[in-house]
């Protein structure tokens, strides 16, 4: 297979990538988007295959049809509420493969070249590692933490920035140390990978469970990165774009996330939210009133009256595993006639979307699940909130106390609709330890519980 | 510490500043308190029910003597009147209007008391659960339109009978504030065409949301004035509202005026002359009676007839509803009390936003007008933010309509899924760019380009313009996307990234003789798990998701 036909295949690939992306601006073409990026993904490696002459290679097919086989299996069985910890592991593999394709490049270099082109070439090498291995172990230490093997909690040593910062010195001290080395420069590499890594676990260590959309999706980027880096290596054009376009998918989303909390990126990357101000319900004036239980007759009984009802998820309801029968009981209320809608705020769940995937699951129709922005005016007109495994997201001191934590934070309005249900587990405060005010309003009603058993008991109740 | 509930003694107040319930509450934060004999009465509680709830009945001495005296209306004066019952170290809560009684708020500062003034609540969120005046302005408003169809010849709400067609009734309200959306709400549900005005363009969407069309005159000013109330309005415009009103007098059934101006007198909207241009049988509420009224014929306290239109001029509106006025007056009370730190902790603070704006004497001291550096919401704050004061206390009323099964503003539901993702999406990166403005960026970006442009070999640049290429595809592409897809976007880029298994597969030319080929082969399997995965999960994702 001649050059020019491999980058023509390069450039079909391209476009197939644009396109599967583009696919995803609704979900009636994402479906054909997916398709478009499965084929110019196995144009890309016949191509590459073929013109590299290893088609046949057993060492290139036995890894192709193991990791096929692996990743189908762990494709078909995860939960919908183990996305979160999919996406991470994945990003972790992009990161390792990063890093393992720049060392066995700087092992056995494609091209031999030399001068400013060699300099910037090994630049290229050592960039691409070191965002690979962060990406590896910020990914891992995700994983962990969504999977709950690693305490949520953020990890604060003491003078973490000061650490950070002299992990990175040491590694840009040891990359010009790699660019004058050449050849024999391996270990200062090696060494770099491995205080990349740590860097990277640190990191991730140091931020929130909460904060975990935001983290994946800067995995996501920096994925992306490092692949791209790897395309500048290699000059391998189809690599600079696809990572392109994952960096930069990567950073919007990270940006997305961060406007929907109010908080800068960087202070979500320098982490420790939820410690410092978490320590004592600080900020935020004391709430008046108090939290009044109510019972699943009377929510029952709520229900049968209202004729507008809204229902807003967070992450409790992915915990408890209570969308199927949430979805049942929008079933039921929508045959009664009633309008039932769901609203999702940007930053419920672990992951940008995951609740809308939780929905998707349990055959919610996706045109009664709204953005924060398409239905936070509807709240006023609305009869019942249902805000089943949620807090923060609703907590109205973000917009009405200056010195709240989460103080201008964009929220739901779950407070103006004439009633407000929420089921939480216990009386504790939300992750970013702020008292949620919604709790102690005179239309609000505390159904205490595990989510999934109320939402059943309430869903027998309605079908009696 | 007692807290002492003392009998109104004005002529026609029926309401009393503390209910059972509240006597319970006021218990529960740690106060003792005593209930002058009879104070309830008027409002539906009796002594039992006090005694009941906890708390002690005195005398008339004995509620005046506590450390803390609550009541509703300013203390009357004179020698021998309620103002001479307080001495030092006393602290009065009660309406004071501060501007108007200087000479009362003088004697009261010589006697040596604090006096914390009801009316004068911060317009702010965080004060609502203190603001009597909304709690009051709620209801003055449902019951200026029960008094007008009282007095009004005619239903409000139109029908088609087999005796003929009653048409509907057109309502004006003038001033919407909370007691003129509180009786928007009250006349569109009991049925009538209701228009409203009000100097404010900002409340217009309040106006509309409760089903009311907002009238405007042709000149453009606004009347928003510090703290969410209306400022006074230059000569021309109130000459264009005039003539608006006259034309609207001819047309309406019922006229309720709510406009007032803090600290003075209430402006005249309703000549006589326009009275006299209503149809026989018309009504006209004056809810600012007391602020000598918005209508020129207006008696306060009383209802007059002229041609047979009558002029209402009530003052004692919360008194013909003194029970849920009470209840509501006593919930600010306890809610203020609680503000001032409970029985343990009560001090008047300065520093507290609340308390020091309502804060009229410390200790005989004058503190009233507050420095104005102390809380009062800008009219800007109140026009954007959703939480403002207007809005807010708008909602009651607002949901009072949607109980009794008129939908209070069908309108106003946006439709779902009508901006879907895409205007959001959009306009962000716009704001974005736009915001962190400036030419630095771009000038440093110049520079970066200019030392690469010096130093890298052509190659290098190639791959640099797909690179900067392929990232602005990117952003425009990513911004495009819904965001019910975001966690498929990310395993779908996921799946993608695994691109980088071309990097392995171009290191195991020679098979499995090298370290670099092994690497590379183990780059190859993790890319591809990757790759396998991800473009196999979308998929299980994404065909879950149907209409």
């Amino acid at each position: 297979m001649t050059t020019s036909l491999l980058i023509t295949a390069y450039i079909a690939a391209a476009v197939l990538f644009i396109l599967s992306l583009k696919g995803l601006a609704h979900p009636s073409t994402a479906r054909r988007g997916n398709q478009f990026g499965a084929i110019g993904m196995l144009l890309a490696m016949v191509g590459v295959a073929l013109h590299a002459g290893v088609i046949t290679s057993p060492t290139l097919l036995g890894a192709l049809a193991l990791a096929s086989i692996i990743g189908a299996l762990v494709a078909a069985r995860v939960a919908m509420t183990s996305m979160p910890q999919l996406v991470a592991i994945l990003h972790s593999f992009v990161g390792a493969a990063a890093v393992l394709v720049g060392i066995s490049n700087h092992l056995a270099p494609v091209a031999e070249l030399s001068g400013v082109e060699r300099t910037i070439h090994d630049v290229e090498t050592y960039l691409g590692v070191f965002i690979g291995s962060l990406t590896f172990t910020g990914s891992i230490v995700a994983w962990g933490k969504l999977q709950g093997v690693i305490r949520s909690k953020p990890l604060m040593l003491p003078g973490r920035h000061l650490l950070n910062i002299a992990m990175l010195v040491t590694c840009v001290w040891l990359g010009a140390m790699y660019l004058r080395g050449g050849h024999e420069a391996l270990p200062h590499l090696l060494i770099m990978t491995a205080v990349a890594g740590v860097i990277g676990i640190h990191l991730v260590m140091a931020i929130g469970g909460a904060d975990m959309p935001v983290v994946v999706s800067m995995l996501n980027s920096y994925s992306g990165w490092a692949a791209s880096a790897a395309g500048f290596m290699l000059s391998n054009d189809l690599l600079i774009i696809t990572g392109a376009l994952v960096g930069s998918s990567g950073a919007i989303l990270s940006y997305i996330m961060c406007r929907a909390m109010n908080r800068s990126f960087l202070s979500v990357i320098l982490g420790g939210f939820g410690a410092d101000e978490g320590a004592a319900p600080a900020g935020g004036a004391v709430v008046a009133g108090e939290m009044v239980a109510t019972t699943t007759a009377d929510v029952v009984a709520l229900l049968r009256k209202a004729d507008s009802v809204i229902i807003v998820p967070g992450y409790g309801m992915a915990v408890a595993q209570a969308q199927h029968p949430v979805r049942e009981i929008v079933d039921v209320l929508r045959a009664e006639g009633k309008d039932v809608r769901f609203a999702i705020h940007p930053v419920a769940g672990r992951l940008p979307g995951h609740m809308n995937v939780l929905l998707a699951e349990a055959n919610v129709p996706y045109d009664i699940v709204l953005e924060m922005d398409e239905i936070n005016d509807d709240f006023p007109t609305t009869d019942v909130v249902l805000v089943i495994g949620a807090n923060d997201i609703v907590n109205p001191s973000a917009l009405e106390d200056p010195s709240s934590p989460i103080a201008g934070m964009p929220v739901l309005h779950a407070w103006e609709a004439a009633a407000c249900i929420v089921f939480k587990r216990g009386k504790g405060a939300g992750y970013a330890g702020v008292e949620n005010p919604l709790f102690f309003k005179a239309k609000t009603r505390m159904l205490y519980g595990d989510a999934k058993k109320s939402v059943d008991a309430i869903l027998a109740a309605l079908r009696a | 510490m007692i807290v002492g509930i003392v009998k109104e003694t004005a002529p026609g107040e029926r309401r009393v500043a503390a209910t059972p319930d509240s006597v319970t509450t006021l218990i529960q934060l740690g106060f003792s308190v005593t209930v002058e004999s009879g104070a309830g009465i008027a409002a539906g509680f009796d002594d039992e029910a006090y005694a009941a709830a906890g708390a002690t009945i005195g005398d008339t001495a004995g509620a005046w003597s506590a450390p803390v005296v609550v009541k509703v209306r300013p203390p009357l004066d004179g020698e021998a009147e309620e103002a001479a019952r307080l001495g030092t170290g006393q602290t009065l809560i009660s309406y004071l209007y501060p501007a108007q009684n200087g000479d009362l708020v003088r004697r009261l500062g010589d006697r040596g008391i604090s006096a914390i003034a009801m009316d004068q609540v911060p317009r702010t969120t965080r004060a609502q659960k203190v603001d009597a005046l909304s709690s009051t302005g709620n209801l003055s408003g449902y019951r200026a339109v029960i008094e007008a169809v009282a007095a009004l010849q005619r239903p409000l709400g139109g029908q088609t009978t087999a005796a003929g067609k009653i048409l509907p009734c057109k309502v004006l309200i003038i001033g919407a504030g909370v007691a003129g959306l509180s009786a928007i709400g009250t006349a569109r549900s009991l049925g009538a065409i209701v228009r409203a005005f009000d100097t404010r363009p900002v409340v217009k969407e309040q106006v509309a949301s409760m089903g009311a069309e907002f009238l405007q005159v042709e000149l453009e000013e606004d009347g928003s004035g510090q703290g969410g109330y209306a400022k006074e309005m230059s000569p021309a415009f109130i000459a264009a509202e005039l003539a608006l009103f006259a034309a609207q007098a001819k047309e309406v059934d019922v006229i309720i005026t709510t406009a007032l101006i803090p600290g003075k007198r209430a402006p005249i909207l309703i000549t006589a002359d326009m009275v006299r241009s209503m149809k026989r049988g018309s009504v006209v509420v004056d809810l600012a009676a007391e602020m000598r009224g918005n209508c020129e014929l207006t008696q306060p306290g009383l209802a007059v007839d002229v041609n047979g239109v009558t002029v209402i001029g009530y003052t004692d509106l919360p008194s013909r509803m003194s029970q849920q006025a009470s209840t509501l007056y006593a919930t600010n009370i306890v809610h203020l009390l609680e503000e001032m730190g409970g029985a343990a902790a009560f001090t008047i603070d300065e520093e507290n936003d609340i308390v020091r704006p309502m804060t009229v004497l410390k200790n005989g001291v004058a503190m009233w007008p507050p420095p104005p550096s102390l809380p009062k919401p800008s009219a800007s704050a109140t026009a954007d933010k959703s939480a403002s004061p207007d809005s807010a206390a708008a909602s009651p009323p607002a949901r009072q309509v949607s109980t009794s099964g008129t939908k209070a503003s069908p309108g106003a539901r946006k439709k779902p899924g009508a901006s879907h993702g895409k205007g959001g999406g959009h306009g962000a990166p716009a704001d974005e760019s736009s915001s962190s403005g400036g030419w630095w960026p771009l000038l440093a970006a110049g520079l970066a380009l200019f030392a690469i442009g010096l130093g890298a070999p052509q190659s290098f640049l190639t791959h640099l313009t797909v690179f900067v290429l392929a990232c602005f595809i990117g952003y425009q592409v990513v911004w495009s996307v819904t965001p019910a897809l975001h966690t498929p976007l990310m395993s779908v880029t996921n799946a993608i990234s695994g691109i980088i298994v071309v990097g392995g597969m171009l290191q195991i030319g020679d098979g499995l003789t090298s370290a670099a080929s092994i690497i590379g082969a183990a780059a190859i399997f993790l890319a591809t798990l990757n790759i396998s995965g991800g473009f196999l999960v979308t998929h299980r994702m994404l065909k879950m998701f149907r209409r």
